[in-house]
């Protein structure tokens, strides 16, 4: 098709020159022109790169440590969407219920705590990975079970995948509204953690939580990528991505494959929910955002591309907290407007994301 | 066939016509909350499921966007004509132009969607316009200028139509009388060649493409077309309401809209009205009936109940309500329907290809 092909190229060649001036755009902002004095119309809260180096490193720091938790729960959508083709709109509901189970058996170990919860003295490290590694596995196996019963038998009829896994995030979301509330509540970090790091850099004390996010994400992505180039599993999810009916053909039982790729995939979901909830909050509708953060990583990154998730939840972590920072402070509320942009760029740049490859 | 020909009886137009019929005599018929809570919501949430069911039918796209298109007619409608005591621009301006300005951003907002959406189909599709959707909710909750968390309120209806709560029917009537309107626009659409080629562009789009006809064109000016038509639902909406707030485009009201146009039937316009129908009873009337099942289910637990309803559809049978009637329809007459007049249902439709 010469002609779509022509005009899909002239959009394209578009989209990058409107990113090539965006993105030099937004440097020049922040490095030299974002003015710090507080009269000026435009003044930001921290002023230039080159004015105030201290508060732009820690933005870059707060960015990168929320990417790490973008990617820890979005590598999990784009396992199972990369494999499988399915869409798990649960995705979010399992963030949720993962740190909800993980919020409860917390409390059940050292008590309800006063009217803001458990504060991080009360809390040994033990009673925070005890109830991280029973949230991932009870979501690992929700979605085990979910894949099992409701979308094994619906393999290849994508939408109607879609759709299911939409139904059972309502009654999800509505169920855990009903035993949770709805007012937000915290899994507290433990004392071990909830400290303040000096990095030696300009004199930053930077929170070890972020940090231990950071730990964990680069764990993950690590964990992951050896899963998947070195094992056979891995081997087998890699071939199956690329060709699912060529791989059943020689053998393999794919369906097996399949199981193992949502055990893994739900349970990133359920891991993101532990940190997620330790790191914010949880509350109804937070569902909502993570389903947004996992669906924007993927559509910029590629779905089904590991590295192209990486890549995603840097440039989503990075742009929101940027937009956050360096916007004028009285316009700050707009920086919601970055992520669609963010999004729009890369649709008009490559409709398939950066690292997507056609089906 | 004799084109002048009277239209042949069929059982879907008796039904279509005793239920028109019943809906212009509804006032007579039913009490004012019926009229001015029930009927006139149904009517305004099936025009936003038409606009749903219009581009998953005929385009083969299924919209996650209608609610946030719909939702961004309601907030300039609300910006514009409301008068000082209210969040917002509070510009003050007559309803009626609240409305042409109102429908006519939301058109142009949904053909950006469009011109970027439209080079993905299937779920690629459902993703991106998921993400519009939330985006948007988003938007307004944090954009205090034109907005922020607790919306605007005392959104004014134009004189004509006067308060929705002291001429209830009037306004039942403006809102009976669009979803007519947008009913027949529609039906007309599907038929002229814009309409056919949008149906060979679901089928078949590389063929299309062949043929010399631009895909993604066609797509986004569809797109936009069903944004006109969303956003008629959110003038409705707005009027009826007098508020609007985030909550109102949430996730939970995107898939409320989706739930809709499944349980009507995706694949046929009358559905989307079934659906509202049937989504605006069961959810007034659940809620009256003092009943639970542990803490599992309950009056209160609404979203359950049409979770499951809707689960029950999806997984056997994705027709819904519509399909249901056809069912019957087959069983009774004992013929079957000839599968090449049969409509496009997406939900069973195969493997969807990736991008044009």
């Amino acid at each position: 098709m010469p002609l779509a092909a022509l005009r899909s190229r002239a959009f394209s060649v578009t989209g990058w020159t409107v990113l090539g001036a965006a993105v030099v755009l937004s440097l020049l902002w922040i490095c030299f022109l974002a003015p710090s004095d507080p009269t000026s119309k435009w003044a930001t809260t921290f002023g230039s790169a080159w004015h105030d180096p201290k508060d732009f490193l820690i933005t870059v720091l707060n960015g990168v440590t929320a990417a790490g938790l973008y990617f820890v729960v979005a590598s999990g959508f784009t396992l199972i969407f990369g494999l499988m083709r399915v869409v798990n709109m649960a995705h979010g509901a399992f963030f949720l219920l993962g740190g909800y189970v993980a919020l409860k058996l917390q409390r059940h170990f050292v008590g309800e705590g006063g009217s803001f919860g458990l504060t991080s003295d009360q809390v040994n490290l033990t009673h925070w990975i005890v109830p991280l590694i029973v949230g991932t596995a009870v979501i690992a196996a929700s979605g085990l079970v979910m894949q099992q019963l409701f979308l094994r038998w619906n393999q290849g009829q994508d939408l109607r995948q879609a759709l299911i896994t939409i139904a059972i995030s309502i009654v999800l979301a509505d169920q855990m509204l009903a035993h949770f509330g709805g007012i937000a509540e915290d899994i507290a970090w433990p004392r071990n953690i909830d400290k303040f790091a000096n990095l030696h850099v300009s004199g930053i004390q930077y929170t070890w939580t972020r940090l231990v996010i950071l730990f964990i994400a680069v764990a993950i992505g690590l964990l992951l990528w050896l899963w998947l180039k070195r094992t056979r599993t891995g081997m087998v999810i890699r071939a199956g991505v690329d060709d699912r009916a060529m791989v059943s053909a020689l053998g393999i039982n794919i369906q097996l494959t399949f199981a193992i790729a949502f055990l893994i995939g739900s349970g990133l979901a359920g891991l993101g929910g532990v940190i997620g909830g330790s790191f914010a909050s949880l509350a109804p509708g937070v569902d909502a955002n993570w389903l947004l953060y996992s669906l924007v990583v993927v559509i910029i990154g590629g779905m089904g591309s590991l590295g192209g998730a990486a890549i995603g939840a840097l440039l989503l972590g990075i742009t929101s907290n940027f937009s956050a920072a360096y916007l004028p402070s009285n316009y700050t509320y707009y920086s919601i407007i970055f992520t669609f942009a963010l999004v729009a760029i890369v649709l008009a740049v490559r409709p398939l994301g950066l690292f997507g490859r056609p089906a | 066939m004799n084109v002048r020909a009277l239209p042949r009886i069929t059982p879907d137009r008796v039904v279509g016509f005793g239920a028109l019929v019943i809906a212009l005599l509804a006032p007579l018929i039913f009490s004012s909350y019926w009229i001015g809570t029930l009927l006139t919501q149904m009517l305004f949430l099936g025009i936003a499921a038409a606009s749903l069911i219009f581009l998953s039918a005929y385009g083969g796209m299924v919209s996650l966007a209608q609610v946030a298109i719909y939702g961004i007619a309601g907030f300039v409608v609300g910006n514009l004509t409301t008068n000082g005591n209210t969040k917002g621009l509070n510009l003050g301006w007559n309803p009626w132009w609240g409305v042409v300005v109102g429908i006519a951003m939301a058109v142009a907002i949904a053909f950006l969607f469009g011109a970027l959406a439209s080079r993905s189909v299937g779920i690629y599709f459902l993703m991106i316009t998921l993400t519009y959707s939330v985006i948007a909710n988003l938007f307004f909750g944090q954009v205090t200028d034109v907005s922020g968390f607790g919306g605007i309120s005392g959104i004014p209806t134009p004189h004509v139509i006067g308060s929705a709560d002291a001429h209830q029917n009037r306004l039942y009537y403006v809102a009976l009388g669009t979803s007519v309107a947008v009913y027949a626009l529609l039906r007309y659409l599907v038929r002229t060649p814009f309409g056919l080629t949008l149906q060979g562009l679901r089928d078949d789009s590389v063929r299309m493409s062949s043929l010399g006809y631009n895909v993604i064109l066609h797509r986004t000016v569809a797109f936009a077309f069903a944004g006109f038509i969303a956003a008629i639902g959110g003038v409705l909406f707005v009027w009826w309401n007098g508020h609007i707030d985030p909550a109102s485009i949430d996730l939970g009201s995107t898939i409320d809209i989706l739930v809709i146009a499944v349980i009507g039937g995706l694949y046929r316009l009358e559905g989307a009205w079934v659906g509202a129908l049937f989504f605006v009873v069961v959810n007034n009337y659940f809620q009256r009936i003092g009943f639970h099942w542990g803490s599992w289910i309950s009056q209160e637990r609404f979203d359950t109940l049409i979770g499951l309803v809707f689960l029950v559809i999806v997984l056997l049978s994705p027709g819904g309500l519509m399909g249901l009637w056809e069912r019957a329809l087959t069983f009774v007459s004992g013929r079957r329907r000839d599968p090449v007049d049969r409509e496009f249902n997406p939900i069973e439709a195969g493997q969807a290809e990736p991008s044009v």
